[in-house]
């Protein structure tokens, strides 16, 4: 019998790799080979989507993007047995873009069953937990603050600052939620997690509910996301079944419950206050802070909050010991980040990395440069929130702090490639455009700015007074920046302000083709 | 060219309003925390769109005004206030969609339809959806159809689902 593995991530499904799976099984059967398809998660080599990987003796080999067409000549070149074919990429653990990467998150990812507890077992799984239990929820809290590990979500607080402030709480009912409501466009690192190494994050909550005195956890993802719903609740029940969720965990005395529960459609509720209200079922409206959510959280209780990439690194911390993460990275960046390639890119996908590395690498050389094969002109790091950097700086280190220094972000790791056809007074528009669409409301710079915002870029685009024009779009940006309740109006004025500064000839346009 | 066997969720199978099968799913979700979204989620499912009938029912079950409850439904993108499309599809009109052109393919689509953003076909069987990210950036510009996630979108995809849905 021979292995195959197809992922059942949504991109690759995106890419047909459903079909494909069908089509490899028919095919199996009609040539009389017995074969076991695994839909394994992601490898993160999205370009190769739908990736086959096939078991032999020498390791998993490649083969990809291969589509329905290929299937028949698959199996003539024998890649049952890793056979040569155009679309065989080798070794897929000694491909050059697996190589370069340092897996810690992502480490299990795209490699097993993600519904198989055994398999997660056999790759170090629940071993995190395991050590949490014998050293007690007190050093389990040290041990995450120790690490350094910063908030993935985009704001880079320090995780373990949060669950002491919920462990010092006073015992009775406490929550742990997972913000896998990932709105940020050009990122997918929380998808790919949830639905390559669902476990990873079922047991990074344990941790943090058994450190912090919690008894339930829920996990708020987005809708746009029907796969991860799925695969996740898929995972819920396994760990159920193997005694890994419920009451009296593993003879622990540990209660510990998770249950996932569906946004809809409203960016804003990533932001975490937000998300807490929609959980409550209400208006996903931002509340003021303080009471930070540490102290009055969900259902008015004591909450930690987390990204699902926070938590999903927590059971290796735990595993490993604090000080083998927080040697990696520089400065106050610790660790690794599950950096997001997209937009216009020749390799887009999933590259997992110490911090550190310089932009314009991460772009060119291990994203290839553009997919149409112009000139790369900027990169939007960090989201819609995020601001657009020009090749100029592409050798700012992915480094919370220096991209902080140069009024950037690195927000949850997504880069979104544009080539020189971009028109940047237009993204700046769509940035305000955006932030109206989903502004929660509440706050006026935020409500009001987004869309004055998009009124003057409007009048700036069709050559109005456009000094005076810029000059009022700048103060509208200081405005929504400082009066703004949360990060979305709060960091709106990014793209923009960084559109103006490095882009400031696609404002004036007009005035150039009037003059001509 | 696109996924024809793929579990979809059909709008078309939408069934009928009434207060009773409503308060069967309202009750049904009573045991849960903060029960109201997964109650939406529910109705829309069962009946294809949110009616207000249906958000009366809530109010009174949750106990709060119906007002606010109102104000729950009409917060969030998801939630239709009026029978939909039998079909949905949602374009990514978002940063690294449009930095491969989605923005303008999207945009002479929906002329082609004579359709705005959030329109339906004047037969209801299409409803055509501005969506921001569906995780697929490394395939942009994609698009969802009916739950089914499509990478790398074109004009021919495109006019291949309106056909379909319409047919």
């Amino acid at each position: 019998m021979v292995k195959l593995y197809i992922p059942l991530d949504m991109a690759a499904v995106a890419m047909g790799a459903d079909r494909l799976a069908a089509a490899v099984a028919q095919e199996a059967a009609a040539r009389g080979e017995t074969i076991e398809i695994v839909r394994n998660g992601s490898r993160g080599m999205l370009w190769l989507e739908p990736l086959i990987e096939v078991e032999t003796p020498a390791g998993r080999v490649g083969y990809g993007p291969a589509k329905v067409k290929d299937v028949a000549s698959l199996f003539d070149a024998g890649f049952l047995a890793g056979g040569a074919h155009l679309l065989n990429i080798g070794i897929v653990d000694e491909h050059p873009w697996m190589k370069k990467q340092n897996r810690v998150t992502f480490v299990r990812c795209g490699v097993i069953d993600p519904l198989s507890v055994v398999e997660y077992e056999a790759h170090d799984g629940f071993k995190g937990l395991k050590r949490a239990f014998e050293i007690g929820p007190v050093a389990v809290v040290e041990e995450v603050t120790k690490s350094g590990l910063r908030g993935r979500g985009g704001a880079g607080f320090p995780t373990g600052i949060k669950w002491k402030t919920v462990a010092d709480c006073p015992p009775g009912q406490k929550y742990v939620v997972v913000n896998a409501d990932e709105g940020d466009s050009g990122t997918f690192a929380d998808r790919m997690i949830m639905e390559g190494d669902p476990l990873s994050l079922i047991e990074g909550m344990l941790i943090c509910g058994y450190a912090v005195g919690a008894s339930k956890g829920y996990i708020y993802l987005r809708s746009e996301y029907p796969i991860v719903a799925k695969v996740f609740q898929a995972a819920i029940e396994k760990a159920l079944e193997a005694g890994w969720l419920g009451k009296n965990i593993k003879g622990s005395g540990f209660d510990f419950d998770v249950e996932l529960r569906i946004g809809a459609g409203a960016y804003v509720c990533g932001e975490e206050t937000s998300l807490l209200e929609s959980l409550e079922g209400k208006r996903g409206i931002v509340r003021a802070k303080p009471p930070l959510p540490a102290h009055v959280g969900l259902f008015g209780k004591p909450t930690v909050i987390n990204n699902v990439l926070s938590m999903a690194t927590i059971p290796m911390i735990m595993e490993k010991g604090a000080k083998h993460y927080a040697d990696l990275g520089v400065g106050r960046s610790r660790g690794t980040m599950p950096l997001q390639i997209a937009g216009n890119v020749k390799y887009g996908g999933l590259f997992e990395t110490d911090f550190g590395i310089p932009l314009g690498v991460v772009v060119n050389e291990i994203g290839g440069g553009t997919r149409s094969g112009r000139p790369v002109r900027a990169v939007q790091v960090g989201g819609p929130l995020g601001a657009y950097v020009p090749v100029s700086l592409f050798d700012l280190p992915i480094d919370y702090e220096a991209f902080a220094a140069k009024d950037s972000l690195i927000g949850h790791g997504g880069l979104v490639v544009f080539d020189d056809t971009v028109d940047m007074a237009w993204m700046a528009r769509f940035g305000m455009e955006f932030c109206a669409i989903e502004s929660c409301g509440k706050c006026t710079p935020c409500r009001l700015g987004s869309t004055r915002g998009v009124e003057t870029i409007d009048k700036i685009r069709n050559g109005m007074d456009v000094d005076a024009n810029i000059e009022l779009l700048k103060d509208l940006c200081h405005t929504m920046k400082f009066g703004s309740l949360c990060a979305l109006g709060g960091f709106a004025p990014y793209p923009v302000e960084s559109a103006l500064r490095h882009f400031p000839e696609d404002f004036r346009r007009p005035a150039l083709e009037a003059a001509e | 060219m696109r996924n024809v066997q793929a579990e979809r969720e059909e709008m078309s199978g939408a069934a009928q309003y009434s207060d009773e099968r409503a308060r069967e799913i309202i009750a049904a979700h009573m045991g849960l925390e903060g029960p109201a979204m997964p109650i939406l989620h529910a109705l829309q499912k069962e009946f294809g769109y949110v009616p207000d009938a249906a958000v009366k029912e809530m109010a009174e079950a949750l106990n709060i005004s119906r007002a606010e409850m109102h104000g729950v439904v009409t917060f969030y993108h998801d939630f239709h206030r009026a029978p939909h499309g039998r079909h949905t599809l949602k374009i990514c009109r978002a940063e690294s969609c449009q930095s491969m052109g989605a923005e303008r393919q999207a945009r002479a689509f929906l002329d082609k339809l004579k359709l705005d953003w959030g329109g339906t076909t004047p037969d209801g069987a299409l409803s055509v959806e501005a969506v921001y990210c569906l995780g697929l950036c490394a395939h942009s510009p994609s698009a969802l159809y009916d739950g089914e996630p499509i990478g790398r979108v074109d004009a021919e995809i495109l006019d291949e689902i309106a056909a379909e849905a319409r047919g």
